[in-house]
């Protein structure tokens, strides 16, 4: 039973201007939930220990997912690896509010995503620009995220995938009709979608960030590119204070256009993760390029 | 309706937007409200759908709370949705959790399940609004109890999901995501 886009979007609607934060078991997502936090996602690993262990990374176990469920009441999401019908099944059966077919996990599929309008249970999905988040968007999407480079704590691909969303829908809004043919074919999506997208000048589905936010300045800088929410991922729970840190960020979020509020959010708030530099990691380990 | 009202959208999380939309067809100006100082000349204020934990964590940390409380009380005009709702209620349940007390009704969080149990339905108005509203439940809450001081304006399944107490008005639903303006028309000129 498929569940209806206005109900799918109507949720990450209510997320907007909010931070959903990556936990990996009850406490974490109490310390969220407490520190402001509008949804939590139950991963097993948080992208900078998948990082550095390796291994295959698969969804959590349903145990942990269930723990944190009956922990919190706000929405609880779930990671399922690229193209993992099973798991995302197990998930919906499970109850969870959103699946995020994530790059972060190991895909499953070299080739197929998931068909994710044949479930009830609204799915988010990564995209680096225009023509990925759209053929999500035809998959089922009910909301896209910048994949950015998650485990990184280095914002600059999240701010790339974001600026490339904006220029294309940008560029779409001044093409002609045999141009937005073309586009629909470079894309691989329908005409129709790319017709209804250049009208509106925007995506059909809410766009959040993801990816690489380590601190409150950086959810700030990409709210004012445009995000209509953030994810954090080990940017929280891998630093020195994650209570302290969640709050503020959280708080950074709804005045990302308030630089003395960010003065003070930003001060004394123990150290970040490290981080890791772009030119530190070869293509093959890049996350972002997993799923196309 | 007056003319030329200035409604006031908390903005602290939530969707805001959707609000905005609603009130642009109507003619109404909006104005985002983050601060207690954006409160000056306002006619009325929504507070939209979003997660209540943290509206209500949020409008505590930024002195907000007492602000609220002190517009009702002068005679302001207050539209909660959903989350909205859970904050202008005088009880939470599931679980407890405090709010502005600003309605006499009990609500219950999550109270039809979670995204999965999140519906669309038509629901019965009550005189001046339409006979049929359109209604969009996301993991809703429900109205346990009202106080004599509550008029009930619509109902779902015979449950009040429509609720007002002189200038507060309080729905379930989520008026702004099925675009029903004779609800806004409704509160601006109560």
């Amino acid at each position: 039973m498929s569940g209806s886009l206005k109900l799918k979007t109507g949720l990450a609607e209510m997320l907007k201007g909010g931070v959903i934060m990556d936990v990996i078991n009850a406490e974490q997502a109490v310390i969220a939930e407490k520190s402001g936090a509008v949804a939590v996602m139950a991963l097993e690993r948080v992208p900078a220990d998948i990082r550095a262990s390796g291994g295959v990374a698969r969804m959590a176990d349903p145990k942990i997912i269930k723990d944190i469920m009956k922990s919190v009441s706000i929405p609880v999401m779930a990671k399922v690896r690229i193209g993992h019908i099973a798991e995302a099944q197990i998930l919906q059966a499970l109850g969870v509010d959103y699946i995020d077919e994530s790059e972060v996990l190991t895909p499953a599929d070299d080739f197929h995503h998931i068909e994710k309008s044949d479930f009830k249970v609204p799915f988010v999905c990564g995209a680096r620009d225009l023509g990925e988040a759209l053929r999500r968007v035809e998959e089922g999407a009910a909301l896209i995220r910048t994949k950015g480079e998650a485990g990184t704590g280095n914002i600059v691909e999240a701010v790339k995938h974001m600026r490339a969303m904006n220029e294309q829908l940008k560029a779409l809004d001044k093409l002609k009709p045999a141009g937005l043919a073309k586009i629909a074919k470079e894309y691989r999506v329908s005409l129709d979608l790319v017709k209804q997208v250049a009208s509106s000048g925007q995506l059909p589905v809410p766009n959040f960030a993801a990816g690489g936010i380590a601190i409150p300045a950086d959810a700030a800088l990409m709210m004012g590119l445009g995000a209509q929410a953030v994810f954090v991922g080990s940017g929280i729970f891998k630093s020195a204070d994650p209570a302290k840190r969640a709050s503020a960020i959280v708080k950074a979020t709804t005045f990302y256009d308030d630089a003395d509020m960010l003065a003070k959010l930003s001060e004394d708030l123990g150290a970040p993760m490290t981080g890791i530099n772009m030119d530190d990691l070869s293509d093959s380990e890049l996350l972002q390029n997993r799923g196309r | 309706m007056a003319a030329k009202q200035t409604i006031g959208i908390l903005a602290l999380q939530g969707d805001t937007s959707l609000h905005s939309r609603a009130l642009a067809k109507l003619r109404v100006s909006a104005k985002l409200i983050k601060k207690p100082g954006d409160f000056n000349n306002l006619d009325g204020l929504i507070i939209p759908g979003g997660e209540s934990t943290t509206l209500f964590y949020l409008a505590e940390s930024f002195d907000l709370l007492s602000t609220i409380s002190e517009f009702a009380k002068n005679g302001g005009r207050v539209f909660g949705t959903c989350a909205g709702a859970i904050l202008l209620a005088k009880k939470v349940i599931n679980p407890h959790q405090r709010s502005l007390s600003l309605i006499d009704i009990e609500i219950k969080r999550n109270a039809y399940g979670r995204q999965l149990d999140s519906f669309e339905s038509i629901g019965e108005g009550k005189k001046p609004l339409p006979a049929k509203l359109n209604m969009t439940f996301i993991r809703a809450p429900r109205i346990k109890s009202t106080g004599p001081d509550v008029n009930i304006l619509a109902v779902h399944k015979n449950e009040p999901v429509l609720v007002q107490q002189n200038k507060i008005l309080c729905a379930t639903f989520h008026p702004e995501l099925s675009a029903e303006l004779d609800i806004y028309h409704y509160w601006l000129s109560a």
